[in-house]
């Protein structure tokens, strides 16, 4: 639909491309970093699912019954019964904070790609005939929500490594490994390049987990936009052979593409969630 | 694509919704399903400990049977026993008396025989006697003779 608008209009297929990816802010960003700029569409969808997750969580941990428990609590417990194994299986110390931790960021995460499957179109439709000019819906597409993610996550692991192991057991994990030595003036040598080898893989860690979780989704969205373009851009009107040729080549490729999306979406939250729990775990733990 | 105020917001908004599963939703469904798999366990252990009692109350039963049949087949035992003895005493009894009586009979044919022919015998010796002084025409003093009529009766 908003292909035939973008063409009627005189749009190019770039037009189309670049209206979907352009957040709904409220300026336009000065550099790449300019905290006097938000997105509305991420803050907007990504609470809303929020709502979403922690509504129907909550109703189902309210009305929880340790007898028969019915079929959305048993779906619940089912989710919880997941991340807990998961939980259990790389983390050997007791922790309130890590189980739900988990939890929330497996179905956060699991509901903001889940905003991939619906029709691309749609929603930034509506949102055009209610004169909302752009919008986003998936809020893993944006960098700033998963950066916000793994920061937490990063900032979470800093916190629990300085708590469990104390300021001079965190340091000395960034200086005095992998190469030590008993002479105290070769480890004081060895510092400045164990410190290179630590700290890069321990920054590297928030980054790779949101730009892989940003990248895949990031990519699958693009791939929704390719088909909508490819099989319904250049259609002029609906009637003629090349028309229903495009309806038919888009319902199968849409279809395909978001079957195997259901796979991608899943996976990637449920990677997120592990490393998360894996990230926290070494926190954790005593070298 | 930069970086903005939307990762605060987000980690605000991030932060807060952890903390509300971790308030209000993670420790109720893990209470629930701990408790629903204690209850489990109890029932299990309950009917574990069920079916235990079950078998060895019916080997109680079996015990308290095989006791009986036991007992009974003794006490029949000893009935048929007590039975045999009572006609294996009559029997001997019988005999007894049976023998008892033949005897007394014996005894009596044996008298009742003698003192015939003990009649027979003076009876003979008398008619010998007289036959005799017949003979001789003459008396035979008896007492004079008596020893050799007593003689005479003892040779027939």
């Amino acid at each position: 639909m908003a292909v035939e608008n973008a063409a009627e209009h005189g749009h190019s297929a770039a037009d189309y491309i670049v209206h979907h990816l352009t957040f709904l802010s409220n300026k336009e960003a000065g550099s790449i970093i300019d905290f006097s700029v938000i997105h509305w569409d991420s803050v907007f969808f990504s609470v809303l699912l929020a709502v979403a997750f922690g509504g129907s969580f909550y109703f189902a941990a309210r009305k929880a019954t340790s007898g028969v428990p019915g079929k959305f609590q048993g779906f619940v417990e089912l989710i919880v019964e997941f991340v807990d194994n998961q939980v259990k299986e790389s983390f050997h110390t007791r922790s309130p904070l890590i189980a739900p931790l988990s939890l929330t960021i497996f179905c956060w995460v699991f509901l903001f790609n889940f905003m991939d499957l619906i029709p691309v179109d749609l929603l930034p439709t509506i949102a055009g005939a209610l004169g909302i000019p752009y919008l986003k819906v998936v809020p893993s597409t944006d960098v700033n929500v998963t950066f916000a993610l793994s920061i937490t996550v990063f900032l979470l692991t800093i916190y629990y490594s300085i708590k469990m192991k104390g300021l001079g057991g965190f340091v000395g994990e960034f200086t005095l490994q992998p190469f030590s030595s008993k002479n105290k003036f070769v480890q004081v040598l060895l510092i400045p390049a164990n410190l290179v080898l630590e700290i890069v893989p321990f920054v590297a860690r928030p980054v790779s987990l949101s730009l892989r979780l940003f990248g895949n989704l990031f990519a699958g969205e693009m791939v929704f936009l390719l088909i909508a373009l490819l099989t319904l851009g250049g259609i002029e009107k609906l009637g003629t052979v090349s028309g229903w040729l495009g309806v038919f080549g888009h319902l199968l490729l849409g279809l395909v593409w978001a079957i195997f999306h259901i796979l991608i979406i899943t996976l990637q939250a449920f990677i997120f969630m592990v490393l998360s729990i894996i990230y926290l775990a070494m926190a954790h733990e005593h070298h | 694509m930069n970086i903005n105020l939307t990762l605060i917001v987000q980690m605000v908004v991030f932060a807060v919704l952890i903390w509300f599963t971790m308030k209000f939703v993670w420790p109720f469904i893990i209470g629930a399903m701990e408790e629903r798999a204690k209850k489990i366990a109890t029932g299990l252990a309950a009917a574990e400990k069920g079916e235990r009692e079950l078998a060895q109350a019916r080997a109680n039963a079996d015990a308290i049977i095989r006791e009986a049949r036991e007992r009974a087949s003794q006490i029949i035992d000893h009935a048929q026993h007590r039975a045999n003895e009572l006609i294996e005493q009559a029997k001997a009894a019988a005999t007894q008396e049976g023998q008892r009586l033949v005897a007394a009979a014996q005894q009596q044919i044996d008298l009742e025989a003698n003192r015939a022919r003990e009649a027979l015998r003076k009876e003979v010796a008398e008619l010998a006697v007289t036959t005799a002084s017949k003979l001789l025409e003459r008396e035979i003093d008896a007492r004079a003779h008596a020893d050799l009529i007593s003689k005479l009766a003892a040779q027939i």
